[in-house]
This record gives structure tokens, C-alpha cells and sequence, in this order.
């Protein structure tokens, strides 16, 4: 009997390991990103540092970003349904996210491309 | 110099873009302002999306205006689903690039806000489509949706008013719906500050009848007509009932047409209603107002005329089998195609719906006569300020088209005041009031014409009947305290006069025979009287020749006396 339960408990840490294991992976996938600006403006300039200041911080070499001026390339306005600018899509990995605005808000970047979790309700709740 | 500053006058007012919906054109005197933003806004379901469609549509089609039509709502493909039932062919527009629908999708769950933005990205879509069809005009449906997106209501505040500026900048005249706000007109309460035209488009429902209606809220140099327009939406879109769009200045015919009752014909003039007029024909359940209805129309069909059966009441079957039984044959008219038969349940559907249908048929069909049996049933289908507004539309439409019209008017109470049928009668130019009287327990029917506009019609009452070869007007008889007899006591008055005419007759004969008679009797009289005068003479005659005897004797006596004494001579 103890016999089976030890091989029991390996099991569930083996799962856990494999779960980590293709977290860590998804993690090195590369994050392919996609920028529509309108024009090279103060707020277009100011969301392309802020993404390159984010993105170098938490995934270092590991993102591709391409940034659209969508005044050059208007026909991409419309196949991105793009209707906000600057907007940031994150095409890879799934799921596909777009943020719009400026990338002032760290937090809410990070949140949008999935890079941290939301954090805690219930800590929140404490604190106040 | 002047002249030169009028023209520039001339050039900066107001030019316009006709909309091509049905009644809104006349309206706004022109349609909506050209090169600028019209906002059309209303609750859900109001019509709002069909308005801003139609506009495209028609503008393509009539004006030579491309459109671009802006969807935050609908797909392309669901608008081409939802157009194709109205006979809007979005897709082959599209495809012959008169149309433009673009989708943009929004979804807020999708959407995280980092910071400064602006809607640009909507701009060059907007400017992308415009230039890509050459476009002249621009929906965006509804901005509700699109702002329902984004959170920060500073930045979507500048951007409305950004969106307004950019669209005039380019010169398009678009049309802009919107959500009616909760406090305010609007919901950011500014569009209607911005925007040159404001359209509220309503769908109230009064007493379980839903009517739609339009009210131009203000149109920024130019005059627009003021007042809520019911408005339908019908199987080729959108149809607004300007009420004061027909004016009163519609051609009056002076040819006056048979009733097809000879007697009410001479009542009324002698020679029937006018040619485009408007006939009501009021009466109690029962009086026979149909068949009034349909003994003119039977004459108008003798005539060769077109004529039209508007039927609230009844099924086309059951009129003509009704009326068959009174001797109006309408059967071989219905089969030439000279007349038709319309029947349709009030309550089936709203007063404009009905209106609508009416129109519909009556331009499909040209009639010349119409009958609408009955009128006051098209009021249980509407609240009254309504259904007098879409009567006068109706009579005013079909005056414009010298159609003749009867409209028989169910009434409650037996007498004339009680009969202002939710004050049609204003509207009408013939009224025939039909009633029953009650004497000697018996009903029996009375007609009068009330009023007839430019004809000395009759002031008497009199009575009628179906019989089996249709309406008659019977003749009058006055009964001993001068009140219209009627039925049986009528009959009655008749046998009494009639014997009363033969006991006359009967009497003078006798009196000549004793005239006679004693004429006679004085002939005889005057006879003897005769002879004793010829008897008398007579002796008179012997009295006088004995005395001349008597005296010639006497003097021969005398003479022989002296000449026997032998006296003189002397």
C-alpha cells in the first residue's frame, strides 16, 4: 500500500515539472508584435520607447517588433481593424492582444501581454 | 458691386443633399445640408441604421453619389442580409463601387488602454474608403458603439468633435446615428452641438399601437418643417407623411357624377357629387352605408370608370354576395378588372401601415372612385390626433389625384351632432347622414344630406329603401302634424290618399247627375211654362180680335142708325 502512494505523489510532481517545464517553453517562444502608429508624433515616438524599455526589461532578445505607420500604409488600418492609435497587437504567441495608447502604463502592459498575472483580488482587499 | 455681393450671397447659402427618402426631402426643403453632418439619433429599433443606409443607397442610385458606410455594429455581410429584404443590393453596389461597407470591429473586452491615444486609426479608414470610391457621401452606424470601446471620455469628447471637423473638412455630407441618451438628447450631450443638422427619429408606442416618428431637432441655415412626421418603414425603406407638405392649392373639377340613386342625384343638386371630392356617408349600424358605397361604385363601373374597394369590415366575398342580394351585381365588374376589392382587418397592422398600403395600391391601380368601408375602423388603429393627420394626408393625396371618394362612417348615437366621426367631417365635401326613426314600432331609414359643399342640396329628410334592385328613395308623404311618414304609416297615408282621390271622384260624378237632373227638371219646367204662355197668349190674341169685332160692329150699327134717322153724316 505505502508503495503505490509513493508512486502516487511521484506522479502528480512529474505532471507539475511538465507543466513548468512547457511553461518555461512558451515563455522562450518568440513574441512577434505589431505597432500601428499614425505618423511619427510625440505619442508614436513616446509607445515605441516605452515597448522597447518594457520588452528589453522582461523578455530580452526574445520579441520582434514591427512598427506601421499607418498614414504610409493606410490599407493596413483596415486589415488590422485598427480604429485607435498607436495600437499595439501582439500577434504571437496566442492569444492575439491589442493594447492602444501610448505604453505609458507598465503595468498594464505587462498585464495585456500576458507577461504577469492579474494580480490577487483578495490581497487587495486585505491591504485596504 | 452689389450685384457681385449677392452672388457671393447666393453661392454661400446653403447648398443641400437630397436624402431620396420618401417624404423627408420635402421636409427639410431640399434634404440634408451638403458637405456637412447630419446626427440622427433615437432608441433602439427606432430606424436609425435604415436611414443612414437609405441615404447611401439612394444617393447612389438617383444623385450619382458614391457612399461609404461605416459599421461599428453589423457585419458587411449581416447589412447585405438585413438590406436585400428592402431591395437593397449592397453587395452589387459594392461591387460597381457605388457602395463601401466597412466593418470595423470593436470589442472592449479586446481592448487595454495604456495610455495617450487618439481615434486616428478610424480617420484614415474613413479617408481610405472615401478616396478608394471617390465618395460623396458617409454613414457612421452608431457612434455608440464605437465610443462604448474605449473608456477615457476626455480623449473620446475631442475626438467626437475632432470626427465632426474632419468629416466637413472633407466635404462629405454624412449622416452620424446615435443612442438617445438618458438625461440629455444625446449621450455625450455634445453631438448635437456639433453636428449642422439633428434628426431624432422616435418609436412610441399610445394605446398598444407603435407609431414612428421624425422631428427635425435644428438644421443650421435653413428653414425645416417643425412638427413630429409619423414615418413608416415599408418594404422599400423609409416613408415620411409631411402633413403639410400637399398644400391646398389642387385643381377643382366642376363635372359632377351620378351617386347611381337618381333621387339622391336630384337631392343633391341634381346631378351628384363632384368629381374629386370627398363624400362621407355617415349612420347607425345597419343603415345600409355599404350599399350606398356600393350602388356608386356599381354607377362609377357602368360609367367605365376605375374604382377601388378599401374593406374594413368585411371579405370581398361577403360584399359581393351581400350586395347581389339588393339587386348590385358586382361580380362581372370585380371579373373585367374595372374594380377591386381590398380587404384587410384594422388592428392588422398600424394607421400608416395601412395608409401606406393604401397609397401603394391606389398609385398601382389609377383608380378614379374609392370607397372606404368603413373610415371610423382605420381610427381603432391609431390615437385620434393621428389618424385625423393621416386623413387629411389621405384626402389631400387623393384630391391631387381627382379621385372621388365615399368614406362610410360608423356612428353610435341616432342623430346628426353626435356624427363628427373624430372631426373628419371638416375634411369632408358631401355628407350623407343616414339614420333609422323609430314610430309605430317599426325602424325605418331616413336620409339627409347634411352638407354638401357648392351645390343647393335638398333639406328634407326622406326615406329609403333596399329593395331588391337596389337603393330607392321613396316619395315624400307628410303626415296631419307635417313629420315625414315613414314606413307603414307612409304605406297607410298612401291607401288613405288614394281612396281619398276616389271617394272624390266618386262624389263629383254623383253631384253632376243630380245638376243634371234638375237641369232637366228645369227644362221641363220651362216647357209647360211655354204652352201656358202660348195658351194665354192665345186667348189674349182672341180677347183683342173679338173687341175689334165687337167695335167695328158697333160703328156699322151706328151708321146704319143714322142713316136710317137721316142724320149728317158727321
Amino acid at each position: 500500500m505505502s508503495k503505490n502512494e509513493e508512486t502516487e505523489k511521484s506522479d502528480v510532481k512529474d505532471s507539475t515539472a511538465a507543466f513548468e517545464e512547457a511553461l518555461a517553453k512558451t515563455k522562450d517562444k518568440k513574441y512577434v508584435l505589431h505597432l500601428y502608429v499614425a505618423g511619427m508624433g510625440p505619442k508614436s515616438i513616446q509607445a515605441i520607447d516605452n515597448i522597447k524599455r518594457i520588452f528589453d526589461e522582461y523578455l530580452p532578445g526574445k520579441y520582434q517588433l514591427e512598427v506601421i505607420d499607418i498614414y504610409q500604409n493606410p490599407v493596413f488600418a483596415r486589415e488590422g481593424q485598427i480604429v485607435a492609435a498607436p495600437t499595439l497587437i501582439k500577434e504571437l504567441p496566442p492569444p492575439l492582444r491589442k493594447l492602444i495608447g501610448s505604453m505609458s502604463d507598465t503595468e498594464r502592459v505587462l498585464l495585456g501581454m500576458d507577461l504577469i498575472s492579474k494580480p490577487n483580488e483578495n490581497d487587495e482587499k486585505q491591504q485596504e | 458691386m452689389i450685384e457681385e455681393k449677392d452672388r457671393t450671397l447666393k453661392e454661400k447659402s446653403l447648398e443641400k443633399a437630397p436624402t431620396g427618402i420618401n417624404g423627408l426631402d420635402d421636409i427639410t426643403y431640399g434634404g440634408l445640408p451638403k458637405g456637412r453632418t447630419t446626427l440622427v439619433y433615437g432608441s433602439a429599433g427606432s430606424g436609425k441604421t435604415l436611414m443612414a443606409m437609405e441615404f447611401l443607397v439612394k444617393g447612389a442610385q438617383k444623385y450619382g453619389e458614391p457612399g461609404v458606410f461605416m459599421a461599428f455594429e453589423e457585419t458587411a455581410e449581416d447589412l447585405a442580409e438585413n438590406f436585400a429584404s428592402l431591395g437593397f443590393d449592397l453587395d452589387g453596389m459594392e461591387s460597381r463601387d457605388r457602395l463601401l461597407v466597412d466593418h470595423v470591429h470593436i470589442d472592449k473586452s479586446e481592448i487595454e488602454e495604456t495610455g495617450e491615444y487618439d481615434l486616428e486609426g478610424l480617420f484614415i479608414r474613413l479617408g481610405l474608403a472615401i478616396d478608394s470610391i471617390g465618395a460623396k457621401r458617409v454613414a457612421l452606424d452608431t457612434l455608440e458603439v464605437l465610443f462604448s470601446g474605449f473608456q477615457n471620455e476626455a480623449i473620446l469628447r475631442s475626438e467626437l468633435r475632432r470626427l465632426f471637423r474632419w468629416l466637413k473638412d472633407r466635404g462629405v455630407t454624412a449622416i452620424v446615428t446615435g443612442e438617445r441618451g438618458e438625461a440629455s438628447l444625446t449621450r455625450y450631450g455634445l453631438e448635437e452641438y456639433v453636428a449642422d443638422c439633428v434628426i431624432l427619429l422616435d418609436n412610441r408606442m399610445e394605446e398598444q399601437i407603435s407609431t414612428r416618428r421624425l422631428r427635425i431637432i435644428k438644421y443650421r441655415g435653413s428653414k425645416h418643417g417643425t412638427n413630429e412626421y409619423p414615418f413608416l418603414i415599408e418594404e422599400d425603406g423609409i416613408s415620411v407623411l409631411p402633413i403639410t407638405s400637399l398644400s391646398l392649392e389642387h385643381e377643382v373639377s366642376t363635372e359632377r357624377i351620378s351617386t347611381g340613386i337618381s333621387r339622391l342625384d336630384t337631392m343633391l343638386g341634381g346631378q351628384g357629387y363632384y368629381r374629386g371630392t370627398t363624400v362621407l356617408v355617415s349612420g347607425t349600424a345597419g343603415t345600409g352605408k355599404t350599399s350606398f358605397a356600393a350602388q356608386f361604385c356599381k354607377a362609377a363601373c357602368e360609367r367605365g370608370e376605375r374604382c377601388l374597394y378599401f374593406a374594413f369590415e368585411e371579405s370581398p366575398d361577403q360584399i359581393t354576395r351581400n350586395m347581389k342580394s339588393i339587386g348590385i351585381k358586382l361580380q362581372p365588374y370585380l371579373d373585367s378588372g374595372l374594380m377591386q376589392i381590398h380587404a384587410s382587418r384594422p388592428m392588422a397592422y398600424g394607421l400608416e401601415m395601412h395608409l401606406m398600403g393604401m397609397r401603394k395600391i391606389l398609385d398601382t391601380f389609377n383608380p378614379d372612385v374609392i370607397v372606404i368601408d368603413p373610415i371610423t375602423n382605420l381610427i381603432s388603429a391609431g390615437t385620434e390626433i393621428d389618424v385625423k393627420l393621416m386623413l387629411t394626408r389621405l384626402i389631400d393625396y387623393l384630391k391631387l389625384k381627382n379621385i372621388t371618394a365615399i368614406c362610410t362612417s360608423l356612428v353610435q348615437r341616432e342623430s346628426t351632432e353626435g356624427i363628427n366621426a373624430q372631426e373628419i367631417s371638416s375634411l369632408m365635401d358631401t355628407w350623407i347622414n343616414l339614420r333609422f326613426f323609430e314610430s309605430n314600432n317599426e325602424r325605418n331609414r331616413g336620409i339627409s344630406v347634411v352638407k354638401a359643399r357648392g351645390m343647393a342640396h335638398s333639406n328634407q329628410i326622406r326615406e329609403y329603401m333596399l329593395t331588391n334592385h337596389g337603393i330607392e328613395i321613396r316619395d315624400v308623404y307628410l303626415g296631419p302634424s307635417g313629420g315625414l311618414l315613414m314606413g307603414s304609416s307612409r304605406d297607410i297615408q298612401e291607401a288613405k290618399e288614394t281612396a281619398e282621390i276616389a271617394a272624390q271622384s266618386k262624389n263629383a260624378a254623383r253631384r253632376k247627375r243630380e245638376l243634371e237632373s234638375k237641369l232637366k227638371s228645369l227644362d221641363a219646367q220651362i216647357t209647360a211654362l211655354n204652352s201656358e204662355f202660348e195658351v194665354q197668349k192665345e186667348e189674349l190674341d182672341k180677347l183683342s180680335s173679338e173687341e175689334a169685332l165687337r167695335s167695328n160692329a158697333l160703328a156699322k150699327d151706328r151708321s146704319e142708325m143714322a142713316r136710317i134717322r137721316r142724320a149728317d153724316l158727321h
